[in-house]
């Protein structure tokens, strides 16, 4: 398995907004643990949901070019809870941004409705160190080049709801 | 409400939102680190919250002073160096350095960061704008 808690970037606005949905499907393991006989997408992987979709918003400020990792969840809300057939949409807004880290606000709809509210903080971790890119890989950049509007070169200029 | 306490009252406000503590936690002396439970992240996240709650942009380095205890000109032996004090009292004039000063052991710099020394870096910017 791999570590993707969205499925498809669908907008993505060069350090403004970005959005994301996930698909809840019966198929995901987690969801017959979690709980038996009841099951329902854990708030966890919906922090790392809007963690993913506020890092890659994150990142492209400096056009994926150095590690931006989580550092800090301020606050998340949960409101409802989310079945498999759900499609979460992820909406995460880059509220402040300096060269040491940034702050996101992500909310998470379904059917428009609200279902979650974070407010995260990142850090620019440098690529020195013999580190290399080890955020924005080859799998994570191949996810952001099926965005409408995503650029190779990574200046992102918006793309379409989808 | 004076000048002093009205700064005060929205470091208060910052500093009780960034680290989650209680009002009457965040009193002039507590340390951010040892009193407040302040960690890395936190500082920035401080930052952001004065940066808008007053209307000033606040420099990398300029509140909470970075690359002073790696370098060895100012931190010998697990102290401050007299050139690192030096180097602090330019960096910090808004902090309260007597008492760190009488041991300025690396263990104790984390003391030097304080609410009332925010609340004095605020006054120093309000009175320059």
């Amino acid at each position: 398995m791999r570590w993707f808690w969205i499925d498809r970037v669908t907008r993505l606005e060069r350090g403004k907004r970005a959005r994301a949905v996930k698909n809840v499907t019966l198929a995901e393991e987690h969801l017959h643990d979690h709980f038996p006989g009841y099951p329902i997408m854990p708030q966890s992987l919906m922090i790392e949901g809007m963690a993913q979709t506020g890092g890659i918003l994150a990142g492209s400020v400096v056009d994926f070019k150095e590690n931006i990792i989580l550092a800090k969840v301020s606050r998340a809300t949960f409101y409802r809870q989310v079945y498999p057939g759900d499609q979460m949409v992820f909406e995460a807004e880059l509220v402040e941004s300096r060269s040491e880290g940034h702050r996101t606000e992500t909310r998470i709809t379904v059917d428009g409705e609200l279902v979650a509210e974070s407010s995260m903080m990142f850090v620019n971790l440098n690529s020195g160190a013999g580190q290399g890119v080890f955020v924005f890989t080859e799998a994570l950049m191949q996810l952001l080049r099926e965005c409408p509007g995503f650029e190779a070169n990574g200046s992102t200029s918006g793309g379409q709801d989808g | 409400m004076s000048d002093r306490e009205e700064i005060f009252s929205k470091v208060k406000e910052s500093l009780v939102e960034a680290l989650s503590v209680d009002d009457d936690e965040v009193t002039t002396g507590a340390s951010l680190t040892r009193d407040l439970g302040a960690e890395s992240i936190d500082f920035l996240d401080i930052v952001f919250r004065l940066e808008k709650s007053f209307g000033i942009k606040i420099p990398r380095g300029d509140l909470f002073p970075e690359n002073l205890l790696t370098n060895p000109e100012f931190v010998q032996d697990g102290k401050f160096t007299a050139a690192g004090l030096g180097e602090l009292k330019r960096r910090m004039p808004f902090a309260d350095l007597s008492k760190f000063e009488q041991n300025p052991a690396v263990g104790a710099f984390g003391d030097i960061f304080t609410v009332g020394m925010i609340v004095g870096y605020i006054e120093s910017r309000v009175r320059t704008n």
